[in-house]
């Protein structure tokens, strides 16, 4: 082991090497000394965690809560940071680079860890060199995410401990903690974060930081080479390290029981006379609303939840008569205490589902004296209020080309990204999704099933359609654009192989390349959008293989997607504008008619990144005859005031969408 | 103004609610950051991700000596500082018996209320002085406009704000050189002295 002065120079704490928007400590003045104080999220936490831990190495793919972790992890000197293709690419380059000898962690969202799940069960097996820790961020409540699973159970399953931050500073200790457990017990550590952790702000008090070390390469393939014969040597070893873990767990100082401020009783309901004693036993944020709804009764809190601390656990519930678990999502915690003979309350009263808040925690224990507030009446319900969902911004490219799918009554298989928000009204434009990538590989499966059912049947529909002929095709275009009355127009034109995958940029190289190689390999009829914007926008505008910049702000290569498609054998490669929509529609129409594979490529930057495409529209209002065609496209800078329809300036970002579709030519610009 | 200061074991919680976009997140901070410099625990719970293409934003700053949970209890807050009628009144069941409203009176119509889906309550600003008729309501948007900039109202609520919390100007300008880029600090500098010195102003 050794040391490395020169990469240690840099490392002292300074708060804007973790955060620009932390403010200057020394700067304070007050009742206590604030020299030290820093008002973090979870996420800034883990990162100077990370930082103070001496890690040098860190990967990710962005999925919001877990994003800021490593850009703020980026911003300091002399560390390496990058974005990975996807989870799996990021927990495989952490783990190399921890048997390369320096600390490295990867962080992801919950699903991510799905992506990664292949690396994760076998790391164990392998164990490490220098600490690595995985950073899964879970979404309870689902505020950006397509399910809310509890990856606690990742860590059971795959036998790897795991620690729960509560608060910003716990995200810290826990981060630093986590890489001493790490290279102690030679094996990965997962830190499970929440949005609640990883969004909230609290403050931390850094400790000193520790120089990186720096381990010597060694080879060993017996331990890292995971043959038959070498994976059964190996898993007894992860079993013995568990064992041992378990005996650390229940040392393990934040794995503490809070006494209260006394023995608290409450009156049983049934005789009224009883008095019975309470024990809560809760982990991660949800500590802290039992903290907030039940502040002086005495609590467990699980902070390294596996291996748990069952000696202790069993100790602490053998001295109480009513065990109250509050936990997010899963009972998992409950079926633990179960497991130990208890019959604790849990998920009876707490909600499975959806995000905890003080006020649930308060509600689900009705006979406890609690704290609670007095609201304000209302002079209205608070659920009769209008929504405001998320919507495609005014100007977005996908809104043209999704309008094109939608009209020409396509299959949509969609994915994840801003544009899964085309599925709300007046879009309407997706069919299914369910994870990164899988818009490709169902559109795959679905257009598949729709061939042999087809071809089972002897008179099939679809070979009256209209469809491939160019004539025909012209006059439709035609129709379309004039909004001819009794006319066939193209968008009642079902075309003859209506399956279409959607999927963004950055979602195509996470997970869409290996389904574009099977819909090419397996020659189904599918047409693959792509919707090129030239980033990650949903996260926050993330560099990608196709930027040609790195986390780091480097330049560097960037993938030609069309070459790269006619390489995985997609003869049929279109580029469309999403701005022009008599392009996208005769483009789309032609593609979805071919009895073959192919992709178009729908190229625009990101309307937040680049300047306004061209000046604002409005609406000549002797043409305009309040048709509301032009409201179908669900942009925001439309909108209808009473009869009238108009555009509003300040809000239209001039890509012309609205114009297109107008029948009435009362859509013009400000340009002419 | 009468400074509100938290008591012993007292946690004070201002809710900050608006549309993405207008900097909520960013006031959410800025408050965060100034009273940890005056000293108090303070949490912050803030939503990114979907929440910033054009939905509602919601965000909370909890201080005194010992903050627990990030998230405010309903009938909780002192103060809802809100970028918009609508998102006020989204927010109102987090206000306390005593809390008030620091509002700007602007509207901004949401999608299903755009396409005739979904109807704005007409009465929104009248329902806000009913709630709480102490309620502070600017048109914040002008105020700012005023000072430079339109996007600068949510500094302009924060300016009205800070007459209530005991923190110095001192602090509250030295969190915002921190936090806001040089370019436009100047113009929300002064977007936050006309929230402090709104009612001279009228």
């Amino acid at each position: 082991m050794v040391m490395c002065a020169n990469i240690f120079r840099g490392f002292e704490i300074r708060p804007e090497m973790v955060a620009r928007t932390v403010c200057d400590r020394k700067a304070g003045v007050g009742k206590v000394n604030m020299d030290d104080r820093l008002l973090l999220t979870g996420n800034e936490a883990v990162a100077l965690g990370a930082l103070h831990a001496g890690a040098l190495f860190a990967s990710a793919y962005p999925g919001t809560p877990s994003t800021e972790i490593i850009e703020n992890f980026a911003r300091n000197e002399g560390v390496y940071a990058e974005w990975a293709p996807n989870e799996k690419v990021a927990l495989e380059a952490a783990i190399g680079a921890s048997l390369g000898g320096v600390r490295a962690f990867a962080a992801m969202k919950h699903v991510g860890l799905n992506v990664a799940a292949d690396p994760w069960f076998t790391l164990p097996y392998i164990g490490v060199s220098a600490g690595l820790l995985v950073v899964s961020a879970d979404d309870p409540g689902m505020h950006s995410s397509q399910n809310e699973q509890d990856n606690r159970y990742y860590a059971k399953a795959a036998r790897v401990p795991m620690l729960e931050p509560s608060d910003s500073q716990e995200a810290y200790d826990l981060t630093r903690e986590g890489f001493r457990i790490s290279e102690r017990f030679d094996t990965p550590v997962l830190l499970r974060l929440t949005t609640r952790v990883c969004h909230s702000r609290s403050v931390v008090v850094p400790s000193p930081p520790e120089p990186p070390r720096l381990i010597d390469y060694e080879k060993d393939e017996k331990k890292r080479v995971m043959i038959p014969g070498h994976a059964r040597l190996r898993h007894p070893v992860v079993l013995e390290r568990l064992s041992a873990l378990a005996e650390y767990s229940e040392s393990f100082g934040l794995n503490m029981l809070e006494e209260g401020q006394n023995r608290h009783e409450f009156t049983d309901g049934a005789g009224g006379e009883r008095q019975k004693s309470v024990l809560f036993i809760t982990s991660g944020v949800a500590y802290q609303y039992v903290k907030e709804a039940f502040p002086s009764f005495p609590v467990l809190k699980i902070t390294m939840s596996f291996p748990l601390p069952r000696k202790r656990i069993k100790e602490a519930c053998s001295r109480y008569e009513n065990l109250f678990v509050v936990e997010e999502l899963e009972p998992y915690l409950e079926e633990e205490i179960r497991a130990l003979g208890f019959s604790p309350v849990g998920k009876v009263r707490i909600p499975r589902t959806g995000e905890l808040n003080p006020d649930i925690v308060r509600a689900a224990f009705p006979e406890l004296e609690g704290k609670s507030d007095e609201k304000r009446d209302l002079p209205f319900a608070s659920d009769g209020l209008p929504g405001r969902p998320p919507i495609l911004c005014a100007g977005c490219p996908h809104r043209g080309i999704m309008y094109a799918l939608a009209r020409l009554k396509a299959i949509i298989s969609g994915d994840i990204g801003c544009y899964t928000l085309s599925v709300l009204p007046p879009l309407s434009a997706h069919d299914c999704q369910v994870c990164m990538g899988a818009s490709i590989t169902m559109a795959h499966g679905l257009s598949k099933a729709l061939d042999i059912k087809s071809s089972l049947k002897a008179h099939s529909e679809s070979a009256s359609a209209a469809g491939g002929d160019d004539e025909n095709l012209e006059r439709l275009v035609d129709a379309e654009r004039e909004g001819a009355k009794g006319k066939r127009s193209l968008s009642s034109e079902r075309p003859r192989y209506p399956v279409v995958a959607a999927i963004g940029d950055s979602t195509f190289f996470h997970m869409g390349v290996t389904g574009l190689m099977e819909i090419a390999y397996n020659r189904s009829n599918c047409t693959v959008v792509i919707l090129d914007n030239r980033t990650t926008a949903m996260t926050g505008f993330q560099d990608h293989p196709g930027t040609g910049r790195t986390l780091m702000g480097k330049d560097t290569v960037s993938v030609d997607v069309e070459m790269l498609c006619k390489a995985l054998g997609i003869e049929h490669v279109k580029v469309v504008d999403p701005y022009d929509l008599e392009e996208c529609m005769r483009v789309l129409y032609e593609e979805m008619n071919r009895p073959e594979p192919s992709v178009v490529i729908s190229k625009r930057p990101c309307v937040l990144r680049e300047k306004s495409p061209g000046r604002p529209y409005y609406i000549l209002k002797e043409n305009c005859n309040s048709c509301g065609l032009c409201m179908r496209i669900g942009c925001p800078a439309v909108v209808r005031r009473g009869e009238d329809i108009l555009i509003v300036e300040e809000q239209c970002a001039g890509c012309g969408l609205c114009a297109s579709i107008c029948r009435n030519d009362a859509i013009r610009s400000l340009d002419i | 103004m009468e400074k509100i200061y938290p008591e012993d074991n007292e946690v004070l919680s201002v809710v900050l609610s608006g549309v993405g976009g207008q900097g909520t997140v960013l006031a959410t901070n800025i408050l965060g950051q100034a009273l940890l410099l005056e000293g108090f625990d303070v949490k912050t719970s803030e939503v990114h991700g979907m929440a910033q293409r054009g939905g509602s934003v919601m965000s909370a700053v909890r201080f005194g000596s010992r903050v627990r949970s990030p998230l405010v209890p309903y009938g909780n807050a002192q103060f809802i500082v809100a970028t918009e009628m609508l998102e006020a009144l989204r927010a109102a069941p987090y206000l306390s018996r005593e809390g008030i409203f620091i509002m700007s009176k602007s509207r901004i119509d949401p999608l299903p209320v755009l396409q005739g889906r979904a109807s704005y309550p007409e009465n929104a600003l009248e329902m806000i002085k009913q709630i709480a008729p102490e309620s502070i309501i600017l048109d914040a948007e002008s105020i700012a406009e005023n000072a430079g900039s339109r996007r600068a109202a949510n500094v302009v609520l924060l300016g009205t704000l800070s007459l209530f919390l005991s923190v110095s100007e001192e602090t509250w300008f030295k969190v915002l050189k921190s936090l806001i880029p040089a370019r436009v600090l100047e113009i929300n500098r002064r977007a936050f002295l006309a929230g402090r010195t709104w009612k001279e102003a009228r």
